[in-house]
């Protein structure tokens, strides 16, 4: 059942938060939350893993070398701005203007496509450079990391689009707005991921 | 490549396996069955029935480990037999392993989350019952590709902790080693969510009145294995993915060429490994404080304390994981840190023992079939406790490591802690489950036989381990000195194998005999689950009950003494139900084919099976999935039928 503008409005204030807050929407909430935490463990697990395996080259080429921090302040310029206009969409989404927030959630999903569009441009000019998965150890670790957020942020924009064509379809109610709330939070914390793959990897990779 | 096998006992399980198959098709189809196992079993979100499916699983799992074990027993019952040749012994050491752990502890214990915890703190579900299902179908499948291994390609055999580089394509060329590694990614991803799952439904589903510090300690025990769930499963998800991409990818994690360390992977894996063996541990603690206090009719000695160790357990589960490998060669303060950490465990442990038998002291004590397992685990687990903190020395681990010391040990602790919890568990929640009791008598040989048998396999192994004998061995010579205690043992294996039968010989006789359970509270119980008629009516409470304080039923009883069970028919209000869903098993299925296909390194099938799962996750994603109501109506007459009205 959609809501109109001012309906999603009201039923905010009565209620005294959020529509996506109702019980069911705080207990998919609080589970995303505990997801959330098992991806960070797993970021972490390969965050390790590159650090200890980041100096193996075997007289292989050496990442520091390979980095062109260009097209990598590029991807952060991009991602991070993703998050402030996912962040749009659910300040508009609480406003009610269901047209607002899907317009900002394009806008997102563009701005991640981008990103992955970069990322893969790097990978590729890598790997024409003999920089392969299979050089070396450091690089087995090196694209690992760095892909499994890529593939996170690829998801992410796949579960968007989805998140879109329910709200063309139903519009803002309930559990669209759950949905789109979860969504955000998943995009933000692939945002967070980021800020650590490019201080951890890239900034201290050109420095180390 | 031939699938069809060409050795004589794989030859005769696959067999045995087609033959069981048709026969099940064959039962389903005479009595029309299909539909019913579709839509009662397959579909179903009921927590209850979910619960009692991963029961069956793992009573089956129980019994494939246990022949694994009574092969290798057999093995090693006499120097230089032949029965098994060096490749079986290994495969059969590494199934036995993995499937005891990942597909027999694992799934009890989600048998009796399932089962007790919505009805322990008064809810109707769990928080996310489609994802439930989608945990047990998940686990399921996993399990499933790792048993048809043995017929399919052969068995992994690089054991249960599966270390490179031995485990890699250079020196595990066939596809055991993948069989391995993506059935516990399958059943692995499944584990995460019941561990986020029923995490949410304690904290958010709890009966109004009913605050953390009154809940059952069952439950406690399930909040915090949940909790260790959540942190440890991920590195276990991230080891078998990168050694899953360097085997076949060809990346270098844990090779021995090109930069790889194979040590990566034992960090990785013990991260999650030693947590997993707290997972499972710690609801048997929890089913053992429930059996201790109903059967000496006490309050529970030490609530406070209980939750404080529990707790304390699950943090300090972190901290402990290298001494799986102090001979690695850390520096003596890596080696200390952990070798004091280990230690360290023993206290809180130690904290709930005494807890224990406070409980006990000065109560009306029942020798109940649940209080018999709680009061032979006390003894064996203080003594494989202790022989744990000597393990925990880190110089004296240095002799002990990979011995038949370091053997008996952990199985002292997984069968006298695990096993037998979750045995007086079964016991002790079975009338809920099904309605009816267990006869004690069959149980009552079972529990000693199976003890008797427990402590005559496992005590010469201490011993055997001290003279030198290194685990995985597949045969030794005679003039060791081994032949006598390795005699025993095998003894030991097949009375606790006799112990397992006259369980199952149990079963079956009381599902004609067992007294039936009109009462839904054959024990006298303490928590909201005993508030309940058995079999618990699938939306399990009518009017979710109001807690007043700790041991919710046993207060409720004392307060209106036969009146507790009772419900005024003119308060009966519509319930909301979820639907049932055919998705959780179908996406599984794409899991278990995305699985297969990369077992055998065939990208194709992989792909069909991936877009599978993309396509069941999408469907679900634009699902309007709101549940259904269940009339008043219909609610009376299910409650009457039960005398409940």
């Amino acid at each position: 059942m959609a809501l109109a503008q001012h309906e999603v409005v009201r039923a905010q204030t009565e209620a005294n938060r959020p529509l996506e807050y109702d019980e069911d929407g705080q207990r998919h909430i609080l589970g995303f939350w505990l997801f959330l935490a098992t991806d960070l463990v797993l970021f972490a697990c390969l965050f390790a893993t590159y650090q200890v395996l980041v100096t193996h080259t075997d007289g292989g080429p050496v990442l520091s070398e390979l980095f062109e921090l260009g097209g990598v302040t590029a991807e952060t310029i991009l991602l991070l701005t993703s998050s402030f206009t996912g962040g749009l969409a659910i300040y508009e989404m609480r406003r009610g203007n269901l047209r607002g927030l899907i317009g900002w959630l394009v806008f997102t999903v563009m701005l991640g496509l981008a990103f992955i569009g970069i990322e893969v441009y790097e990978f590729v000019t890598f790997v024409g450079e003999g920089a392969t998965m299979q050089r070396s150890a450091a690089l087995s670790a090196f694209f690992t990391l760095v892909g499994t957020h890529g593939l996170h942020v690829s998801f992410g924009i796949l579960w968007m689009i989805s998140v879109i064509v329910q709200l063309l379809r139903f519009g803002i109610q309930p559990v669209t707005a759950r949905k789109a709330f979860i969504a955000g939070l998943y995009w933000h914390f692939l945002d967070v991921v980021w800020v650590f793959v490019f201080s951890a990897v890239y900034l201290m990779g050109v420095l180390g | 490549m031939s699938l069809w096998p060409t050795e004589p006992m794989v030859q005769a399980s696959l067999v045995a396996i087609i033959l069981v198959s048709i026969g099940i098709i064959f039962t389903l189809t005479y009595f029309k069955k299909w539909g019913w196992l579709w839509r009662e079993w397959i579909t179903t979100v009921d927590h209850k029935k979910i619960g009692i499916m991963y029961l069956i699983c793992a009573l089956l799992m129980l019994f494939r480990g246990g022949v694994d074990a009574l092969l290798m027993r057999i093995q090693l019952a006499f120097p230089d037999l032949q029965f098994l040749d060096a490749q079986h012994y290994n495969e059969i050491f590494t199934t036995h392993g993995t499937i005891m752990i990942l597909f027999m502890a694992m799934p009890f214990l989600f048998a009796m989350f399932n089962i007790v915890v919505p009805l322990q703190i008064g809810a109707r579900d769990v928080a996310f019952p489609y994802l439930n299902a989608v945990s047990f179908w998940l686990f399921f499948f996993g399990a499933l590709l790792f048993n048809i291994s043995f017929v399919l390609g052969g068995a992994p055999d690089a054991g249960w902790v599966n270390y490179p580089p031995l485990s890699e394509l250079t020196f595990s060329p066939g596809p055991g080693i993948d069989y391995y590694l993506l059935s516990l990614q399958i059943s692995g991803i499944g584990s995460i969510a019941t561990g986020i799952n029923f995490l949410v439904t304690i904290l958010k589903m709890r009966a109004p009145g009913m605050s953390m510090m009154r809940m059952p300690m069952f439950s406690w025990s399930v909040l915090a294995s949940c909790i260790v769930i959540i942190f440890a499963f991920p590195a276990l998800t991230a080891a078998l993915a990168l050694l899953s991409l360097d085997r076949i990818v060809g990346t270098h994690f844990f090779t021995m060429l090109h930069g790889g360390n194979p040590m990566m992977y034992m960090n990785l894996f013990w991260i999650w490994g030693h947590p997993e063996v707290y997972i499972v541990i710690l609801p048997a603690y929890g089913v053992f404080s429930e059996v201790v206090s109903t059967f000496s009719k006490k309050r529970l000695f030490g609530y406070k304390s209980m939750v404080a160790s529990l707790l304390l357990i699950s943090v300090a589960s972190y901290l402990v994981w290298v001494h799986h490998f102090f001979t690695m060669g850390s520096s003596a303060g890596v080696n200390s840190f952990f070798a004091v950490a280990s230690m360290a465990i023993a206290i809180p442990t130690g904290v709930k023992v005494f807890n224990w038998l406070f409980t006990m002291f000065r109560g009306r004590i029942r020798l109940s079939l649940p209080m018999l397992w709680m009061l032979a685990f006390i003894p064996t687990f203080a003594l494989g406790g202790a022989t744990g903190v000597m393990l925990a020395v880190a110089p004296a681990d240095y002799q002990f490591h990979n011995s038949y010391f370091l053997i008996a040990h952990f199985h002292q602790v997984l069968i006298g802690g695990v096993v037998y919890g979750m045995l007086a568990g079964l016991y002790y929640w079975w009338p809920k489950m099904f309605g009816f009791q267990l006869v004690e008598k069959l149980g009552k040989w079972a529990f000693w036989l199976f003890n008797i048998g427990f402590y005559v396999c496992f005590m010469p192994q201490y011993a055997l381990g001290l003279m030198g004998m290194t685990r995985r061995m597949y045969e030794y010579p005679s003039g060791m000195g081994w032949n006598g205690l390795n005699q025993v043992s095998t003894v030991g294996a097949f009375i606790m194998g006799i112990g397992f039968l006259l369980i199952v010989a149990q079963i079956l006789y009381s599902i004609r005999h067992g007294k039936r359970d009109t009462t839904g509270d054959p024990w006298n119980g303490r928590t909201l689950e005993w508030s309940l008629p058995s079999p618990v009516p699938h939306y399990n409470f009518v009017r979710i009950p109001e807690v007043k304080g700790r041991d919710a039923w046993w207060m409720m009883k004392q307060e209106k003494g036969d009146e507790a069970t009772s419900t005024p028919s003119s308060s009966i209000q519509p319930i909301h139900m979820p639907n049932s869903s055919g998705l959780p098993f179908l996406m599984s299925l794409a899991f278990f084919v995305a699985g297969f296909g990369l077992v055998f390194h065939q990208f194709a099938l992989a792909a069909v099976g991936g877009i599978g799962i993309g396509i069941c996750l999408f469907l679900r994603s634009l699902e309007q999935d709101e549940g259904y109501m269940l009339s008043p109506k219909e609610i009376r007459r299910i409650e009457s039928a039960q005398g409940r009205l």
